[in-house]
């Protein structure tokens, strides 16, 4: 019997970190390590996962990040063609259906992204759209995604979900809850450390934060 | 010019070696409403006439920005006009895409020129019914073109198309060499009295004209028409000039021209 030929190498590989994303009344805290890793060594500690697609939304992604960035520059292409029609930015929704069918695009032989788009709404309140790899998205209060979500999601339930109905923060409670989650994150999960970039959208704009973060 | 039997089809020569439908084409522009361009060391300012059709109705577009780093102002068939922005703004996109970098205008010009020559050699299509000037900023500098319906383009220091652009063109003519080194505030100020020059005594106002801006450091843009009437109102007081120096010149007849695609 002959066995079917197999390729010997991946399209794919996961350069690892972790993204989060919380959504506020007035604001939102979207926030990514910034190691970029290959297998078990590191390429370097300084890259950003964060781009900013439009006025009010912030895109936070890890897995593969030459898919990632490729599909963020497409996005970026997209958002210049709609700012050309509408002659206005493209809404946060607006933006996370795009993603959404961006991703589905490529069912078939997907982007290795796992997403969070974080922003404000048509009517300035924080919204947060989680993604799988394919398209699959849905509003939320905060999310977690990538090699430290699974450390970091229980937290989040626990300080935002379990205080039933969903808590939602001060800007300022936020931010130490990211910085909290990071630092907790980096420590048993080799992919995550370094430093955490933390964006803040609000109405007055984005502001930027930064924190360090174990460097093992 | 008048109908003769070889301007039918673009597709057909006449015995003088003249292509009477891309002609004709460059006629389309001429009756449009007047559209310049002036263009410094570091800013290109463009300028149009917006007339609109009745009172009830809006203006024609006729500026559109193509990039962070360009922009177009058309005469002629503004219908075709939008088509080719669309058209340049995806030729930036695209670039950008690829190079991480803005697309060079004399780059973008070629491309446009050769889009329009496409529709002067195919016998299913017609030639663009527009002209646009392309202004822009890259690493060489400032520029200005005017792309023709032919797919002829040029680089200009100043240029005006359109109706009664002629007496723009004297005006940009006796000014133009000092256009180079003009300050931003003035280069604006040449341009709308440039369009004023178009409008042959009619009141100038910023409800029917449309200045945009790109210089270095300065992204194209449209600018406010609060910021328009204030630069027109003191455009007026300075205004000593007797215009009958301006109308001595405009009564000069055009000359017998060449073929218009041998400009």
């Amino acid at each position: 019997m002959a066995s079917k030929q197999q390729a010997n190498w991946s399209p794919y590989d996961n350069n690892g970190g972790t993204c989060v994303a919380i959504a506020g009344s007035n604001y939102c805290v979207i926030a990514a390590d910034t190691r970029l890793s290959t297998g078990y060594s590191i390429l370097t500690r300084d890259y950003s996962k964060l781009q900013q697609l439009a006025d009010k939304s912030i895109l936070a992604s890890s897995g593969f990040q030459a898919d990632i960035k490729a599909l963020q520059k497409h996005l970026s292409a997209k958002h210049l063609i709609y700012q050309h029609q509408h002659n206005k930015q493209m809404s946060c929704p607006a933006m996370a259906q795009l993603l959404s069918n961006t991703l589905y695009y490529k069912r078939f032989f997907p982007y290795y992204a796992f997403n969070v788009l974080g922003g404000l709404d048509n009517e300035g309140k924080g919204c947060v759209f989680t993604y799988d790899a394919v398209g699959s998205y849905e509003r939320v209060g905060y999310s977690s995604q990538g090699s430290g979500s699974t450390l970091i999601t229980p937290v989040l339930d626990n300080q935002l979900k379990s205080p039933s109905p969903l808590l939602i923060p001060q800007e300022t409670e936020a931010v130490d809850l990211v910085k909290d989650v990071f630092a907790s994150a980096a420590e048993r999960d080799i992919y995550t450390g370094d430093r955490v970039e933390i964006t803040i959208v609000n109405a007055a704009g984005i502001r930027r934060e930064y924190a360090e973060l174990r460097k093992d | 010019m008048f109908r003769n039997q070889y301007d039918t089809d673009v597709t057909t020569w006449s015995p003088a070696g003249r292509l009477f439908q891309v002609e004709y084409a460059m006629e389309a522009v001429k009756q449009g409403s007047a559209a310049i361009g002036l263009r410094s060391k570091t800013h290109v300012v463009l300028a149009t006439v917006n007339k609109s059709n009745s009172e009830l109705s809006s203006h024609q577009k006729k500026i559109f920005k193509i990039d962070d780093h360009i922009g177009v102002a058309i005469a002629g068939l503004t219908a075709d006009g939008r088509v080719l922005s669309r058209y340049l703004r995806s030729e930036c996109i695209n670039y950008a895409f690829t190079y991480e970098s803005p697309l060079p205008v004399g780059r973008l010009v070629v491309q446009l020129a050769d889009k329009a020559q496409v529709c002067t050699q195919r016998s299913w299509k017609r030639p663009y019914g527009v002209g646009l000037l392309v202004a822009g900023l890259d690493e060489s500098g400032a520029h200005l073109y005017y792309n023709c319906p032919s797919g002829n383009y040029f680089e200009y220091q100043a240029f005006a198309i359109g109706s009664r652009s002629q007496a723009a063109k004297t005006y940009l003519e006796r000014k133009f060499e000092s256009f180079t080194n003009s300050s931003r505030e003035d280069l604006i100020k040449d341009a709308l009295f440039a369009i004023k020059e178009t409008l042959q005594g009619e009141k100038l106002t910023s409800s029917i004209c449309t200045v945009a801006v790109v210089g270095v450091e300065e992204p194209f843009h449209i600018m406010d028409q609060k910021t328009i009437q204030e630069l027109i109102e003191s455009l007026e007081i300075k205004e000593e000039e007797p215009t009958d120096q301006g109308e001595a010149m405009e009564e000069r007849s055009p000359e017998a021209a060449p073929a218009p695609m041998d400009i």
